[in-house]
Formats: structure tokens, C-alpha cells, sequence
């Protein structure tokens, strides 16, 4: 914003601005952090009094427990072919879909337009019980593709994908294109695809982190462990007799790791994939 | 003179090539947007208008279907678990959303100022939850707030000299713990869209304002405030219909006892009891289709009310 012409060195506001920011992001990370330390002690530092707060040793040995518990590299493995394929499709579909919708002209084209956004509206639990029964009855219960299925409805990706073409890709171009004889699919490959591979960026994180940390849906296909994602994986954590918080912990450190890494590294990516899919 | 056949004659050439170009454009759009229509019809659409006539039979999944006409829905609306379900939803909504429309304003100002340092640091930290899983963020709550007297939230407390709290099963312990829990997750996602909307008012605005001699509350005020308010709808309105939705956060927070308890029992929560607990799948369609209209009338009236509020009070000031 724009700055007065004054300028004083350090006014009491400002360093008020940078405590409660700093603040807002200790309340924000320490979860995180705590998370780290549970991760690393043995259960029964939780009934200390005060509260360790610095780590302890054990990240390994509370890591061999977990993975006594569930199979978590193969929950992981689950997890990352669902998404990888969800993310392919709804890329294809969004992409194709939105091409359509930014640049032919159709018969109830604005109809249909807006009866996309509208399902956006209705919420996924209303299908739930007969996406059950549906998924069941074509034998896909309790398997992979039983549960992509559902994630492959994504509204939301023909509205952000004919946003973007329509902004980016010219009309002269395709015009031009179909003067010199392309087929229409062959514009879409050759021409809107290369243009809009920024936003398959965007579209793609949405896609990917959305199914990645759906739960009622793989909670509810999902049965026997050996097709558990991690998501339904880490739930099975808490539910043990004994309940071992340093086990817990480290369960969820290590599905979150890579997250984070991943996160701090493209953190720019991330956020405008936030404001790009929900602003526009 | 002699020109003007072939002129007409051209036109007619491009016309006839210009209709059949439009066909073919319009066959391939139907084409490109069938994969979704398909998808659409199967998991989307089919499944919604079973659940609305699902709504009026009894079943079990297994025997035949019986027509019971409104029954569900009577016996949906006279339990008094669903209406506790209904309330619990609600409380859970307001205090975990609400702060966060506050919060989000305020964190997305102060990360706009000109003069902050370190900018993207708090952008990224104050974010950094809302890539965590529910399940995860879940998970880490339900050790942070547990019921043990040497939890940290229960420690916290007794340096404020008070008692311990059950968090995990007390009528307001759970309630206050997974709203925090849904404020740390989402208050940096909302902080995100609040700040893209700040730095989408132009800046002549406030110099305008500063020339005018308007301080910097009455900028946030009669500038700031206005422009964010297509914004602030939005936000408002995917809350409204996310907070209605909760069910993965009370669900794996609570572990054991999340469909045996009534403490933190959402309608979600309640729908899938009926389904996947109790086999009613005739009174779990039932509570569907009443959560549709909820969730179309909260939506509706909390949109309506916060898009009306800084209108009138434009107005009053003119």
C-alpha cells in the first residue's frame, strides 16, 4: 500500500504488526513442530508434566512401529497412483471440455455451461449412497478405480480450463489453423495444449491435493488394508487398543514430510493455485 | 457492373463454406464435452435422483425396496439425535468460520503493508496448514487436545490456573477443539484469497483518499472493506457450505467413539451412521436430501446478509 511520506524508523505500530504476525505464524507452524517432537519420544513422555517440548530419539524405532501397524509405503503407493491418474483424466477432460466451451459455437452451449457450475453447488455427500451401491454393483468395491471413479467428476476444472483458453489462446490463431486444414483435435494438441500447460500447472495441484486428502469417499469403498490409501491408513492409527501417541505421530509426521517438502519448494505455485481457482 | 456476379458469387462460396465449417465446429464441441456429460450422468447426475427417491423407500441394501411415502423424513425429523446433529453442525460451524473471517481480514492487511519485511515468510507460514490432510490435522489435534491431564492444551490451561478439560468427550470440550482445529486449517487459505482481493484495488484509490485527507482506518474502512466485499461473499459462502459438510475432522479426531457419541456428531456424521452403520439407507437418503436444502438455505441467507450489510451501510453514509 502506499506509504506516507514520512518515515520513521521503527513506530510502536509496526513492531505491533510484527508480533502479531509472528504470532499468527508460531500458532501456525507449532502444530507442526509438536508434531516433530511427539514423533521422536516414547509414549510415555506424553504423561510428563510439564510437556517435553524439545525432540527426543526415537524417530526410527516409533517409525518400525507404524509400519507394524499398517503398510504404509504401500498406502503411500495407493494414494499416488489414484491421484496420478485422477489428475491425468480430469486434465484431459477439463481441458477438452473447456476448448469446447471458449471456442465453438454449439446448440445450448450456455445451458449446458451453466448446469456445470451448478453442480458445483450440490454437495458430494447427496450421491454418496448410491455411488456406493453403483461402484458395487460393477464388482469396483473396495478397489483402486472404485475409488477414482468419483474423483474424476471435476466441474470445477471446465471452469477454470475455458477461463484460460478463452484468455489465452487467440481466436486468430485457431481461425488460421483451420484455414490451413487442422482437424479441430488436432488445434487442441498442437496449438491450446502447449498455451495452457501453465494452468494445468494450477489445475493440476488442485486435482492432485484434493484427492489426495479426501477421506469419507476412500473411508467408505475402502475395506481391506491391502487397498488402503494413506489417508484411511493414518485413521486405523488411533483406533488401537493401546493408543501410542509417539506411533501416532510418526505416522503422521512421515505421510506429512514430503507434503511440506514439496510445499516449501513450490510454495509459490500452491498459493496462486488457491487464488486462480477460487477468485476468478 | 460486370463485377458483380462474381462479388455475389464468392459470397455465396464462403457462405457455403462457412456453414459447413460452423456444423463441424459445433460436432466437435458436443464431441469434447461429452467425456464430462457422461461422467457427469453416471456418478453425478444418477446418482442424486436415486438418492431423492431412495428418500422414499425403506431398505437395507439387501431386501427389496418398500415405498413408505414421507416416513424417512418423519423419522429423520423427530430424532432427537439428528436435531442434536443438526445443532452441533451449526455451533461447529460458527465458531470454527467465523473467526476466520476476522482473522483472514486482519492477516491479509498487515501482510499488505509496504513496509513489512520478511513478507513471504508469513505468507507461506500462516498457509503452511492448509496443505496437511484433514486426517493428518486430525490426528495431531486429537494429541494436542486429549482428554490426559498432561495434554498440552490441558497443560495451557492449568498455567491459567484451570481445570482440565475432556476433549475428547465433553459437550463443549470436543466442540471447541475441532473448531480450532477447522480455524487452523482454513484461516491461511482464507487469508490467500483475502489478500489476492486486496491487491486487486487500485492504488489511486488511496492516494485519492490520502490527498483527501482520509487516515488509514477510514481507508480500511470506506476502501478496503467495499472493494474486498465480492470476496468476503465468496469466502462466506464456500464456509457456509464446507462448515455444513464436516465430517472427516470430527470423524477421525474422535477415533472409536465417533458414531457411538453425540458430542461432535455432524449431520455428515449422522447421514453415514444410518447408511454404513445401521444399513437404513432409506433414512440416510432421507437426511441427505434435508441437508441439500440446509445447506441451499444457510448458503443462500448468510450470502444474502453479508453481500446486504456493506451496501446498506454505504448508503447510510452518503
Amino acid at each position: 500500500m502506499n506509504q506516507p511520506v514520512k518515515r520513521r524508523k521503527m513506530s510502536a505500530g509496526r513492531i505491533l504488526v510484527y508480533v502479531f504476525l509472528s504470532l499468527a505464524a508460531l500458532f501456525s507452524v507449532f502444530p507442526f513442530y509438536w508434531m516433530f517432537v511427539m514423533a521422536t519420544r516414547p509414549s510415555s513422555a506424553y504423561n510428563s508434566i510439564p510437556p517435553t517440548i524439545t525432540p527426543g530419539s526415537l524417530l526410527v524405532d516409533n517409525f518400525k512401529k507404524v509400519l507394524n501397524q499398517i503398510d504404509f509405503f504401500h498406502a503411500l503407493w495407493n494414494s499416488f497412483v489414484i491421484c496420478a491418474i485422477v489428475t491425468l483424466v480430469v486434465l484431459f477432460v477439463s481441458s477438452l471440455a473447456g476448448f469446447a466451451f471458449a471456442k465453438f459455437q454449439f446448440r445450448g452451449k450456455k445451458i449446458l455451461f451453466t448446469a456445470i457450475l451448478l453442480t458445483m453447488i450440490i454437495p458430494p455427500q447427496l450421491g454418496l449412497i448410491p455411488q456406493y451401491f453403483l461402484i458395487s454393483k460393477a464388482g469396483l468395491l473396495d478397489t483402486l478405480p472404485g475409488v477414482m471413479i468419483l474423483f474424476f467428476l471435476n466441474p470445477l476444472g471446465i471452469f477454470l480450463m475455458r477461463q484460460y483458453i478463452s484468455e489465452s489462446v487467440p481466436d486468430e490463431l485457431v481461425e488460421a489453423a483451420k484455414l490451413d486444414g487442422c482437424s479441430n483435435f488436432r488445434i487442441y494438441r498442437n496449438i491450446v495444449l502447449p498455451i495452457i500447460l501453465p494452468a494445468f500447472a494450477t489445475l493440476g495441484i488442485i486435482v492432485f491435493s484434493a484427492a489426495w486428502g479426501e477421506f469419507l469417499w476412500q473411508f467408505t469403498v475402502l475395506r481391506d488394508p491391502e487397498n488402503y490409501t494413506i489417508q484411511v491408513a493414518l485413521a486405523q492409527l488411533s483406533n488401537t487398543r493401546n493408543v501410542d501417541f509417539g506411533m501416532i505421530m510418526s505416522g503422521v509426521f512421515w505421510a506429512t514430510l514430503p507434503l511440506l517438502v514439496i510445499f516449501l519448494l513450490f510454495n509459490k505455485l500452491f498459493i496462486s493455485s488457491i487464488t486462480e481457482g477460487s477468485v476468478k | 457492373m460486370t463485377m458483380e456476379p462474381v462479388k455475389a458469387n464468392t459470397v455465396k462460396v464462403r457462405k457455403g463454406r462457412y456453414r459447413s465449417e460452423a456444423k463441424k465446429d459445433m460436432i466437435s464441441g458436443y464431441l469434447y464435452i461429452a467425456p464430462f456429460f457422461i461422467i457427469f450422468a453416471i456418478i453425478g447426475l444418477y446418482p442424486i435422483l436415486f438418492s431423492i427417491y431412495l428418500g422414499f423407500q425403506k431398505w437395507n441394501g439387501l431386501s427389496p425396496m418398500t415405498f413408505v411415502g414421507l416416513a424417512n423424513f418423519k423419522v429423520v425429523l423427530t430424532d432427537p439425535l439428528f436435531w442434536k446433529s443438526v445443532y452441533n453442525t451449526i455451533v461447529m460451524g460458527i465458531l470454527g468460520t467465523a473467526p476466520q473471517l476476522v482473522f483472514g481480514i486482519a492477516f491479509a492487511y498487515l501482510l499488505n503493508m509496504a513496509f513489512l519485511k520478511f513478507k513471504n515468510f508469513f505468507r507461506v507460514t500462516i498457509f503452511m496448514p492448509y496443505i496437511t490432510s484433514m486426517v493428518a490435522v486430525a490426528l495431531i489435534f486429537s494429541v494436542l487436545f486429549s482428554d490426559h491431564e498432561s495434554s498440552l492444551a490441558n497443560y495451557v490451561l492449568s498455567l491459567a490456573g484451570l481445570d482440565p478439560v475432556n476433549w475428547g468427550s465433553s459437550e463443549w470440550g470436543t466442540k471447541i477443539a475441532i473448531s480450532i482445529m477447522v480455524f487452523w486449517r482454513w484461516v491461511g487459505y482464507n487469508t490467500i484469497i483475502y489478500l489476492a482481493g486486496i491487491q486487486s484495488i487500485p492504488n489511486d484509490l488511496y492516494e485519492a483518499a490520502t490527498i483527501d485527507g482520509a487516515n488509514k482506518f477510514q481507508q480500511l474502512r470506506y476502501i478496503t472493506m467495499p472493494m474486498l466485499k465480492p470476496f468476503i461473499v465468496l469466502t462466506v459462502f464456500t464456509s457456509t457450505v464446507g462448515a455444513l459438510q464436516l465430517f472427516s475432522e470430527p470423524t477421525v479426531f474422535l477415533g472409536n467413539s465417533a458414531f457411538t457419541r453425540d458430542e461432535a456428531m455432524t449431520i455428515v456424521m449422522y447421514l453415514y451412521r444410518d447408511a454404513f452403520k445401521l444399513q437404513s439407507f432409506g433414512t440416510a437418503s432421507a437426511t441427505a436430501i434435508i441437508l441439500l436444502v440446509l445447506i441451499s438455505a444457510f448458503a443462500a441467507v448468510n450470502t444474502f446478509l453479508t453481500a446486504g450489510t456493506g451496501r446498506k451501510k454505504r448508503r447510510g453514509h452518503e
